[in-house]
């Protein structure tokens, strides 16, 4: 794998951050410092080996498809300045 | 005890050592009569939703987000807690040190010139020093419970995964996420254990038990517990001296006590690093794509496409730390990458925990140094590359990872190095007993 700048930016696309020159520069050494370090989890085998997504094992939670009550329009709306007639505003899709 | 004594004492300690992000102006609201004496103060770290009270996460993106609705835990301590304030931390509890901070950095009580520890460094560093409030509320990932705990002097319970609520809880990694308890003593921090556990509805991962009362261990008898030491945190390269010492005289002491222990071994102590902040950065960089601009936190005018305006408002209000966790999260989850870092590390994860059980199966208690290290300086620090700042979490990011309760305890009054006690799920009971009969013969 190679880690370069072109790398760096890709990543900061799909993670919608914009990144200045020295940033890019920043998190190129560290991509390739903790990386490195990483690397060290290659060595174990893990063949058969099933995922832990939690450390505990948990069962599915169902509950009952019912209404209950819910924040108030005023509440819902409480920490935006994005807001329009009951709607919250975001930029332009097209 | 009167509020304004209360409030007095909070903001002349917030000047010397910054334990607050914001202080709780309306502390004792309408319970401010001698009726309710008995209604301590209490401190929250501030990515815990507190309907009303600003709530930052420490972060600058939600620098003005203030809560509609209260976490469970909060709900639940308010017949016997007033909380005081909102405390500082690294950016969502991205740090070791309480130095990523989009706010003030907390300085240690014990030094002033040195870290209270992360990420829960300001619960930590205001619990010691207040004369009013006995214990706190944190919340632990990878050890910023016990790590603040240790370098404040000060007791810390990380509980099992799952026993306490986190519906209300500012994500930082799900799977390992776990709010917990500080105290001035092990029967303060339990006392107020007894209060948060339980099962809640609202939180999908939270365990179904019958409530335990935890303070009916403290004083219990522990000559029947078995304990195991492990050899490979306990001495030896990449454990300071001071602490070494330290802990072998605690354990001498127990051993004068009649407790027996055996030194264990435990391998795989050198994927613990990656593993842990492999899972931890993935689980972040989801958690954090929620932050956009729009519903709450910080926003701006609405300009440019819908990327382009979310990636301005991020860039400009995520610290350095958050944006470097975000992009290696992304980066190890991305197709081609994805099952050589994120897959495995929860493979390995899976050895992790099963080391832990068997090695639990012999054993009541496992017990090793909370920290490899003394609370470094800020001008330390500042020196250290990420890679070094996440290799200062060897100790306590193995029982996070597995989601065992763990319990630090000061070595001695007013020294900045734990005792950290780690039993098997759900075995609260076991570190309690452990932890405050240590604290009587210390």
């Amino acid at each position: 794998m190679k880690i370069d700048k072109e790398l760096i930016e890709k990543v900061a696309k799909i993670s919608r951050l914009n990144l200045n020159e020295e940033e890019k520069e920043i998190f190129l050494k560290d991509f390739k410092d903790v990386l490195e370090n990483f690397s060290k989890i290659s060595r174990v085998d893990v063949i058969n080996v099933e995922l832990s997504v939690q450390p505990v094992k948990f069962e599915n939670v169902l509950r009952e498809d019912k209404v209950e009550n819910s924040l108030d329009e005023k509440d819902v709306f409480l920490n935006t300045k994005h807001k329009e007639k009951g709607f919250f505003k975001g930029p332009k899709i097209l | 005890m009167e509020a304004e004594k209360i409030l007095d004492e909070a903001r002349s300690l917030n000047k010397k050592y910054n334990f607050f992000i914001t202080i709780n102006e309306n502390l004792f609201p309408e319970k401010a009569s001698p009726k309710n004496e008995k209604i301590k103060p209490i401190s929250v770290k501030d990515n815990i939703c507190t309907k009303g009270l600003r709530t930052t996460a420490g972060s600058k993106i939600l620098e003005n987000y203030v809560p509609v609705f209260d976490a469970t835990v909060i709900e639940k301590i308010k017949k016997k807690y007033s909380i005081i304030g909102k405390t500082t931390m690294d950016e969502f509890g991205f740090g070791s040190f309480s130095t990523n901070c989009a706010y003030e950095v907390p300085k240690n009580p014990l030094d002033d010139s040195r870290t209270c520890g992360g990420s829960s460094g300001g619960c930590a560093g205001y619990t010691y020093a207040s004369k009013f409030s006995d214990s706190s509320i944190g919340e632990s990932t990878g050890g910023s419970i016990s790590c603040p705990a240790a370098f404040c002097g000060i007791v810390g319970i990380t509980p099992t995964y799952g026993l306490v609520s986190r519906y209300g809880l500012i994500d930082y990694a799900n799977s390992l996420d776990k709010i917990g308890t500080f105290g001035k003593s092990v029967e303060d921090a339990t006392k107020l254990l007894n209060v948060i556990s339980g099962y809640d509805k609202k939180d999908s991962t939270s365990i179904k038990k019958d409530k335990e009362n935890y303070e009916s261990y403290l004083g219990k008898d522990v000559k029947k517990l078995k304990i195991a030491v492990i050899k490979e945190f306990s001495q030896g390269e990449g454990i300071n001296n001071e602490v070494e010492k330290e802990f072998w005289s605690g354990v001498k002491k127990l051993e004068n006590k009649g407790i027996k222990y055996d030194e264990v071994s435990f391998s795989l102590t050198d994927v613990f690093i990656p593993t842990y902040y492999i899972i931890a950065m993935s689980e972040a960089s989801t958690n954090l794509a929620k932050y956009s601009g729009i519903r709450y936190g910080a926003s701006d005018e609405l300009k440019g496409t819908f990327n382009e305006y979310f990636s301005h408002v991020r860039s400009n209000n995520f610290g350095k730390e958050a944006k470097r966790r975000i992009l290696l999260g992304t980066f190890m989850r991305m197709a081609g990458y994805r099952d050589a870092y994120y897959i495995k590390a929860l493979k390995i994860r899976s050895l992790i925990i099963n080391e832990y059980k068997k090695l639990l199966k012999n054993y009541d208690v496992l017990l090793i140094p909370t920290m490899s290290i003394l609370p470094p300086k800020f001008s330390e620090i500042e020196k250290l590359s990420p890679v070094e700042t996440y290799m200062s979490d060897l100790l306590t990011v193995g029982p996070n990872l597995a989601g065992m309760p763990m319990i630090s305890v000061p070595v001695k009054k007013d020294k900045p190095i734990g005792m950290h006690f780690i039993a098997d799920h759900l075995q609260e009971n076991k570190i309690i007993q452990m932890g405050d009969f240590y604290e009587r013969i210390r």
